[in-house]
């Protein structure tokens, strides 16, 4: 540790740490620009400069080592004029036109200018001028506002993994950019918007759309993937307009998917705002009593073993749970939320879960994927494993299709379960392995086998042990995990209430199997936000909440529990989805046991403890390292479960934003031989 | 004569003079650290377009073949590339006629050496590539050789001591084929002094 004074206030800090991060355990605001604190340090841009005592000149504090006994400056007079040069030179060929930028309101070259700015401009000669590079449906530029800070650079090559932005040319006509124009194939590239810190890297979505000062500002959670991003959903009026991350260290850090990010205008389309019920074959609209009626006329006539239901992957933790309830009320215990067939155990919760917490990867020492391209899957999780790999001595293997880029080297073992063997000396040489499952993997008639025979690899190589858990189980879905708590699996599974062993269906977002597979003679409830391919099988629609439309909890890969909040409210006549359940449960004399918020959170409390510690996680062993039951395995080749990243859910799927993205990145039509 | 036209190749590949270089090259360098290598095997690839195509330049193809065979992402070389004046990132004329203007060179006359630059190449001024594509004018700044100024630079041979005359002379001489040997224009050995030795004049002293 090292003893540095800044401006009198004296701090301890690492040796190694810069200056810039003695000056900020001070409590000291130093003005920067390329320097971000999850970036490599670029010292570029010049205006964290400080005094250091004995020093003959200012230095740049983001890079200057602190020393034992420094004395540091951060607000002399010749600090303020440097920070005011170094201001004056980055202005010379910024333009000054703050009124017509995106950024405006929200930029740190702004912010900072008003601090250290000249109040108007000695320069006048011709500005630079760059021309605007096109790097995808996500990501605007205006390359004409660029510092040349690099942070976009660096963010591309080291967080995300895919080297593609850099600085050519030179001097006066340095450029960022891609050199030959193309679309970033970064699943984080959203990222980079917030990271620029001026206007040239923003929203193309947002671009003009509003202020940030004319935003309603909710803090949620995002379900878009299973890793639980903390985000910031940003609306006006009844219109999300952009959502944002917010930083947990222990999830997202301050990164977010791109899927997550830029969906939303999926929320305004194919929306299910009315109750719909099928008459003489054709759904008319309905009113909520009609719905009811219908519902309840339907389920009366029906013993209990002959109701199902399913939750699927965007369903909530309140709802699921009184989906749970409505039918231990009508004496049917025929649940499933499995709804893409994944064989997954529920009878012990680390069977389930991501055991090693996404915040344990940085301490494996090895790591195997089983079936999952953890890099659409999870993109902040595989941002994550990079980041571990980035520090060495990390080795990777990976079972599943070839050719799948995970933005750090994995070696290639095989494309079926068998594979998995040949990297079982690497795990056991390792302290603390890992070993990754794809929720993909489990959607085969095998599944139970392929999550025994991972299990099983972990209990041989020594990840189980009763201080480290290498067992993960990777899901897909942010609604995915809160129900496997719940329990939600009991009675006939999935494919035998598809079959025909039950009469009535009721689906909650349950959109991950195909519905010509339900029996032609099933009633089909279907409850959702979306009229997606389900919507259109269902008998009765109830309209329900989007994941930025109610106060719900949502279960992380990990187990955690967190809570997203009303943003904007659901549109037309739909409701929140818990409530709809409760009010249906009245009107049919089996009224549930709350009918608040609180009194379901008590109760969600009650039935798994992860309700009672949101936004904790325990981490801890493996207290028993008894696997799974499987069956007999087969070798199979892994198939991906997402095949086109943008579009892997009812919301991603209905949004214009991610049908371009598809456009762009997915697979190309094949070309016709000549 | 029109000039020979210079497109970006759909494809490059090294011939096998390049690689005996290459394997020499990248014998210099620790093993995991080849892509510090990317400067000189950026410079096989353009001594390699000059010799089979007239124009040595470095097209885009064959950074995407220095950053496969360096194991680094090809966005890495672009930035080299592009940032050092010496990789021409267009096709180029045959003679590469880098004419030095820094003070030294300036004081001693590089205003008529680039005239006559300009006059025998038939070239509009610098940036410009002759119609007959002989030649392409480039101004570049000082490169070590003041004390025999004004000079410019043929490809990567120095041609110094030079005024109006010597210049077209020597432009007239690259036109019909012949290389003159590189150095000064007025006979001078190496850097010595203009009237001739002033020391170390007596023999078997070294």
């Amino acid at each position: 540790m090292a003893k540095v004074t800044v401006d009198g206030i004296e701090v301890e800090v690492p040796n190694g740490a810069s200056v810039l991060q003695a000056c900020e355990a001070a409590g000291k605001e130093v003005p920067r620009f390329c320097y971000h604190e999850r970036l490599s340090v670029a010292g570029n841009c010049r205006m964290c400069l400080v005094e250091v005592e004995k020093a003959p000149k200012p230095v740049a504090s983001c890079a200057y080592p602190v020393m034992d006994g420094m004395k540091v400056f951060t607000d002399t007079a010749v600090v303020r004029q440097a920070r005011r040069n170094v201001m004056e030179f980055l202005l010379i060929n910024h333009p000054l036109d703050c009124p017509i930028c995106d950024q405006g309101g929200e930029c740190d070259l702004q912010d900072q200018a008003y601090a250290y700015g000249h109040d108007k401009s000695r320069y006048g000669e011709a500005k630079r001028a760059v021309k605007d590079k096109d790097i995808g449906p996500l990501v605007k530029t205006v390359m004409n506002r660029c510092i040349q800070c690099t942070r976009c650079v660096r963010f591309s090559a080291e967080v995300a993994g895919t080297p593609e932005l850099g600085g050519t040319n030179r001097g006066e006509n340095m450029e960022i950019g891609t050199y030959v124009e193309k679309a970033l194939t970064s699943e984080l590239s959203g990222n980079l918007i917030d990271i620029c810190p001026v206007g040239a890297l923003t929203s193309r979505p947002y671009a003009f759309v509003s202020r940030p000062w004319e935003l309603s500002k909710t803090d949620s959670i995002d379900v878009l993937d299973a890793v639980g991003a903390n985000i910031r959903v940003d609306a006006r009026g009844p219109e999300v307009l952009r959502i944002i991350p917010r930083i947990n260290e222990a999830v997202n850090e301050e990164w977010m998917a791109d899927r997550g990010r830029f969906s939303f205008d999926g929320l305004k389309r194919r929306r299910l705002d009315r109750p719909w019920v099928k008459r003489d074959g054709k759904l008319v609209a309905a009113t909520w009593p009609e719905a009811f009626a219908a519902i309840a006329t339907k389920l009366a006539a029906l013993p209990g073993d002959r109701i199902g239901a399913v939750a699927g992957a965007l369903a909530d933790a309140e709802s699921t749970l009184a989906l749970k309830d409505l039918m231990a009320a009508y004496g049917s215990n025929n649940l499933d939320c499995r709804d893409d067939f994944a064989a997954i155990d529920t009878s012990r919760p680390d069977f389930f879960r991501f055991n090693t917490t996404i915040a344990g990867i940085d301490e494996a020492d090895a790591l195997l994927i089983i079936g999952s391209d953890v890099r659409r899957e999870a993109p902040v999780l595989n941002a994550r494993i990079r980041t571990r790999w980035t520090a060495g001595k990390f080795p990777v293997g990976f079972v599943g299709p070839r050719g799948v880029d995970l933005t750090y080297p994995a070696q290639h073992l095989g494309e079926g379960p068998a594979a998995i063997q040949a990297f079982a000396e690497t795990l056991k040489a390792a302290q603390k392995p890992m070993i990754i499952l794809g929720r993909g993997a489990l959607q085969r008639p095998d599944g139970a086998a392929v999550l025994a025979a991972a299990w099983a690899l972990a209990e041989q190589t020594g990840a189980l042990t009763p201080d480290w858990h290498g067992f993960n189980l990777l899901h897909l879905f942010g609604g995915q995990v809160g129900a496997l708590e719940l329990g939600f699996v009991t009675g006939k599974p999935l494919a035998e209430m598809l079959a025909g062993g039950v009469d009535a269906l009721w689906l909650l977002n349950a959109d991950g199997f195909d519905p010509g597979r339900i029996a032609a003679s099933t009633f089909v409830i279907y409850q959702g936000h979306h009229g997606d391919a389900m919507a259109a099988r269902a008998d009765v629609i109830l309209p329900g909440a989007a994941y930025t439309e109610k106060d719900a909890t949502w279960v992380n890969t990990e187990g955690r529990a967190q809570r997203g909040r009303l943003a904007i409210f659901p549109p037309g006549e739909a409701k929140e989805d818990w409530r709809i359940l409760r009010a249906y449960s009245e009107g049919v004399g089996r009224a549930l046991p709350y009918d608040d918020t609180g009194a379901i959170r008590a109760r969600l409390a009650d039935a798994s403890p992860i309700f009672a510690r949101v936004g904790d996680v325990l981490r801890g062993g493996c207290a028993d390292t008894t696997g799974p039951v499987g069956g007999p395995l087969t070798d199979a080749a892994f198939v991906l479960p997402i095949p086109v990243y943008h579009q892997a859910d009812v919301i991603s799927r209905a949004s214009d934003t991610m049908a371009q993205c598809a456009a762009v990145y997915g697979p190309q039509p094949a070309m016709a031989a000549e | 004569m029109s000039a020979p036209v210079h497109e970006e190749p759909t494809s490059f590949a090294f011939d096998a003079e390049s690689e005996a270089r290459i394997a020499t090259i990248i014998r210099r360098y620790p093993e995991g650290k080849q892509a510090s290598a990317v400067i000189p095997l950026l410079y096989v690839v353009q001594k390699q377009m000059g010799r089979q195509t007239g124009s040595a330049w470095v097209p885009r193809v064959a950074m995407d073949v220095v950053a496969e065979r360096l194991a680094m992402p090809p966005i890495r070389v672009y930035e080299v590339a592009t940032f050092y004046f010496m990789f021409n990132t267009r096709p180029i004329g045959r003679f590469h006629l880098q004419v030095c203007g820094t003070t030294p060179c300036w004081l001693r006359g590089s205003d008529e050496v680039l005239r006559a630059c300009k006059d025998a190449g038939a070239l509009k001024g610098y940036g410009d590539t002759s119609a007959d594509g002989l030649f392409t004018l480039t101004e570049m700044e000082c490169m070590g050789a003041c004390v025999n100024a004004p000079m410019i630079a043929v490809d990567d041979d120095y041609y110094e001591d030079l005024d109006y005359e010597s210049t077209v002379k020597l432009i007239e001489a690259l036109k019909r084929g012949e290389r003159p040997a590189p150095g000064s224009a007025r006979g001078r050995r190496s850097s010595e002094a203009e009237g001739g030795a002033t020391s170390l004049t007596e023999a078997g002293q070294g």
